[in-house]
């Protein structure tokens, strides 16, 4: 017995000096900390940034020519550009540089610079590219359609006379953005414009600078001592990447980090009774949307498709499984978007299903699958829309799948059913009916793959009208061209388009001034105080 | 092994030393190309398309196909093996898709959080699994041996995950005896430099002792986390081990000759059970720094099990093969490292090599 008593003697030791008490420090009053789960960061450069994280780094640490008002994106305003003449035959815009301002290096803001970014992201032809060059840019004639006029000054010319909104809201996009020359082509090597160089380092103007991106763990940023607006109360800025919502929620409730991004229905409810703590929601353009495959033969039924969109438990799953993370959405322009349309015509309605089944020569229902991203939120949303269709008879099989899986499959058109969430890439309607409503060629080697192509959807006639509207300088007809779209596209569409997205932060009580806007390169913390 | 025996002469120790080189390394050169060709087959088979991870969704077809041709994906099979192995032969193991960083440099940062992590969790896991695993052989059947026994089932099937969330909920939520998730706390982040990238080391040998405990206090409640999952194996195994020693006949022997009871089992037996246990040890290390990705997830730990997922499910597939290559050296290291302990523990294994 005397070696279990030394044993006993030995873990009690033990036991006291895992449990010696760490103090957990407050953050620093001079430095905001986020967690969000960052992994999908791939890349700093504003050439090539198109993910949700990265979107929201570059937005604050870079600024465009123009930008808008996140509350009211009708208000565009200059930036870098103190204002822009459209020519009178719409297929130029002049820009007038804001003087003496300077990036964080302390080099001044010029016209070269502007010139310089926009020419950089088309000869590079990374992702986001095509927000420049649908407008008849391309590599070889880029240095003719945007040319400097004077130190600062400069012309912007497009192939066609398009909207002007929509040339001016693609260049508040995170591509537009305006790159330090000078630093940039300090760090070129082999003539790629500081590309290998820039995707993990800095060259901007914006109200913080970044510091330091260390992939799957941090991103840094510190305040930007050279920046032209009111300097931002915070000196630090530090994302902190932590995957997990129940563990950004202890954090948060520890008060070890400020705000938590990435908290799921679950932890919201949770978190309602704390006082300390305080929910922040803001419309994000994104859509949940069911993409059907024309390619199968029950779904390209055009009743079957009427069907489906009656047999979607719209705002129960919005309340319960999705608890105001979303709202109920019915047409693919979000809510704030230009012409969007607002009506939500379709509720579950199990009988008029059947019937437009039975209209279809499918009284009994039929079997299909549904791919299915493995995310908490999609795989509930994917079950109730399951147990609905069953009540029509529809047998629909869950295939979960990791994100790329999916999408993979998707992409490849060899789904029957694909449960998806498509975020705007700019603030114009033409940049979601250039998917939804857009399938200018439905052979399997086109060159552009909209969501209308994946799914298979033939509309010659539809998006001839989609074009259209793209070359419609008045707002108002134009707004009035996307309503009538939508309307069409809602009834007929092989899109179950369902909900729009609400971005959910949870802070701490003293941290005021961050800013949710309508995309993630306009959520803001420049003004943040705590 | 035998060779040495019949044909190693006088004055001949080199040939030998020389055979059982090569044969080593044949050994493991071949295990590494098995390794690497089974990996770079899998990676191809995984039904995700690589592409996108660099280009993303909204690419246009010509960004796309460009981004194919630059990651070599049009050519066969067979030639993008054998241009990644003779990139491998030069050191290079590429950059990752995701990171844009040089493979190397990913793992340098990565691996160090997992094997500090894995480190204190294999010194937790055999400093209580093999005293406990002797008390219970000891108690045979008695309420410890019970008591051992119900505890090890619990940290064989708990959910890591759920315990790791429960951890922090009691022990840092509640009780706030530990740091929370990630290595360290904010506020330490930049008062060490990271030479070794264990931080506790680190912070050690610069004498930062302030943010050693902040260290220290992140990394106990995981690695007590993993430490619990490997001592319930050693236990169990120390535990058989040991039953089977003591009731060997040298151990009847030390009685009649009146050894002390305590001489006899931590002396007598327990340096004979050792011998198997270090092989139990060096593959429960092994499985830990591996990376375990459910714990660095909840935990925040930005360390090897979380870059490797992350990687495969992008089909990043430099990475996972770079990782793979990590995994594989440390199998055959510890692999290496527990038969040269057998010969110091053994005289019988020392005697035969």
């Amino acid at each position: 017995m005397i070696y279990g008593r030394r044993l006993i003697g030995a873990a009690v030791t033990a036991l006291t000096m895992l449990a010696a008490p760490v103090a957990t420090a407050e953050t620093p009053p001079d430095t905001l900390i986020q967690a969000w789960a960052i992994d999908d960061v791939i890349s700093l450069d504003p050439a090539e940034i198109f993910e949700f994280t990265a979107s929201e780094i570059a937005g604050n640490a870079y600024e465009g020519l123009i930008g808008y008002d996140p509350k009211d994106v009708s208000k565009i305003f200059g930036k870098v550009a103190e204002n822009w003449t459209i020519a009178p035959d719409g297929m130029s815009i002049s820009f007038k540089i804001r003087e003496g301002r300077k990036f964080a290096s302390g080099n001044e803001i010029t016209a070269e610079d502007v010139v310089f970014s926009l020419t950089r992201a088309v000869k590079l032809d990374k992702s986001p590219a095509f927000i420049l060059t649908q407008f008849g840019l391309n590599a070889d004639n880029v240095d003719q359609m945007v040319v400097q006029t004077g130190p600062y000054s400069l012309d912007f010319k497009m192939d066609k006379a398009y909207a002007p909104t929509l040339v001016l809201y693609c260049l508040t996009a995170t591509v537009g953005f305006v790159v330090d020359k000078k630093v940039v082509m300090e760090h070129e090597s082999n003539g790629d414009f500081g590309y290998e160089w820039l995707k993990t380092n800095y060259a901007g103007s914006g109200p913080f600078t970044i510091r330091e991106w260390r992939a799957n763990e941090a991103v840094v940023m510190e305040r930007n001592d050279n920046y032209s607006g009111d300097a931002p109360p915070m000196a630090r800025v530090i994302y902190r990447h932590i995957p997990e919502g129940a563990t950004q929620r202890l954090l948060l409730e520890q008060g070890d980090i400020d705000i938590a991004r990435n908290l799921g229905a679950e932890e919201m409810t949770a978190l309602a009774s704390n006082t300390d703590l305080v929910i922040d929601t803001g419309a994000k353009g994104s859509i949940y949307y069911l993409g059907l495959n024309q390619k199968n033969e029950f779904l390209s039924k055009p009743e079957v498709r009427q069907a489906m969109k009656y047999l979607v438990d719209y705002q129960t799953i919005a309340d319960t499984i999705m608890k105001g993370k979303v709202t109920v959405h019915q047409a693919f322009l979000p809510n704030g978007f230009l012409g969007a349309l607002n009506d939500t015509p379709f509720s579950l309605d199990v009988a008029k299903a059947k019937e437009l089944l039975a209209a279809a020569g499918v009284p009994d229902g039929f079997t299909v699958t549904m791919d299915t991203r493995n995310t908490p939120e999609i795989t509930g949303i994917a079950q109730a829309i399951q147990q609905t269709m069953a009540e029509a008879g529809i047998t629909m099989e869950l295939i979960p799948g990791d994100g790329q899986q999916t999408l993979t499959k998707y992409r490849a058109r060899n789904h029957d059913i694909y449960i998806g969430r498509w975020g705007p890439d700019y603030q114009d309607p033409h940049t979601n009916a250039d998917t939804f409503a857009r399938n200018p060629d439905n052979s399997d080697d086109a060159a552009s793959k909209p969501l209308a192509w994946r799914n298979s959807w033939e509309i010659p006639e539809m998006t001839l009208k989609a074009d259209a509207a793209v070359l419609e300088a008045d707002a108002d007809k134009r707004a009035e061209m996307y309503i009538e779209l939508q309307e069409e596209h809602q009834q007929t569409s092989p899109f179950v388009i369902m909900f729009q997205e609400i971005e959910v932060l949870g802070r701490r009580k003293n941290v005021d001034g961050y800013i949710l806007g309508p995309s993630f390169n306009d959520n803001s913390f420049a003004l943040v105080t705590k | 092994m035998s060779i040495t025996d019949t044909e190693g002469g006088r004055g001949s120790a080199l040939f030998p030393f020389l055979w059982k080189t090569v044969k080593l390394l044949a050994t493991v050169a071949l295990t590494f190309l098995g390794l690497l060709i089974v990996t770079f087959l899998i990676g191809r088979v995984v039904p995700v398309d690589p592409v996108l991870a660099v280009v993303g969704d909204r690419a246009s077809k010509s960004v796309y196909d460009k981004a194919f041709i630059e990651l070599g994906l049009d050519r066969p099979l067979y030639e993008q093996f054998w241009l990644y192995l003779t990139k491998i032969l030069t050191g290079d193991l590429g950059t990752s898709m995701l990171t844009k960083r040089d493979i190397v440099d990913d793992i340098a940062r990565f691996f160090p959080a997992t094997v500090e992590l894995a480190t204190v969790g294999i010194l937790i896991g055999t400093l209580i699994g093999v005293p406990v695993g002797v008390w219970a052989a000891v108690r045979k059947g008695k309420l410890v041996d019970q008591v051992v026994r119900v505890l090890g089932l619990v940290g064989y099937s708990a959910p890591i995950f759920w315990l790791g969330l429960l951890g922090l909920l009691v022990f840092y939520a509640r009780l706030q005896w530990v740091g929370g998730p990630g290595r360290i706390d904010i506020g330490f982040e930049y008062s060490i430099t990271q030479n070794t990238g264990l931080l506790l080391i680190d912070s050690a040998m610069q004498g930062e002792w302030a943010a050693f405990r902040n260290i220290f206090g992140h990394i106990i409640l995981p690695a007590s986390l993993l430490g619990y999952y490997s001592m319930a194996y050693i236990s169990r195994m120390t535990r058989s081990f040991m039953l089977n020693e003591l009731e060997q006949e040298y151990i009847v022997t030390a009685r009649v000759k009146g050894v002390p009871e305590w001489r006899i089992i931590w002396v007598h037996a327990l340096r004979n059970a050792a011998v198997p246990l270090v092989t139990v040890v060096a593959l429960s290390y092994a499985n830990l720094l591996e990376g375990s990705v459910l714990t660095e997830t909840v935990f925040a730990w930005p360390g090897l099990g979380q870059y490797l997922t992350n990687s495969l499910q992008n089909a990043d597939m430099n990475a996972v093969l770079g990782c793979t290559l990590v995994i594989g050296a440390i199998f055959v290291g510890l692999n290496l490292i527990s038969d040269l302990l057998y010969g110091l523990l053994d005289p019988r294994v020392r005697r035969r090599a």
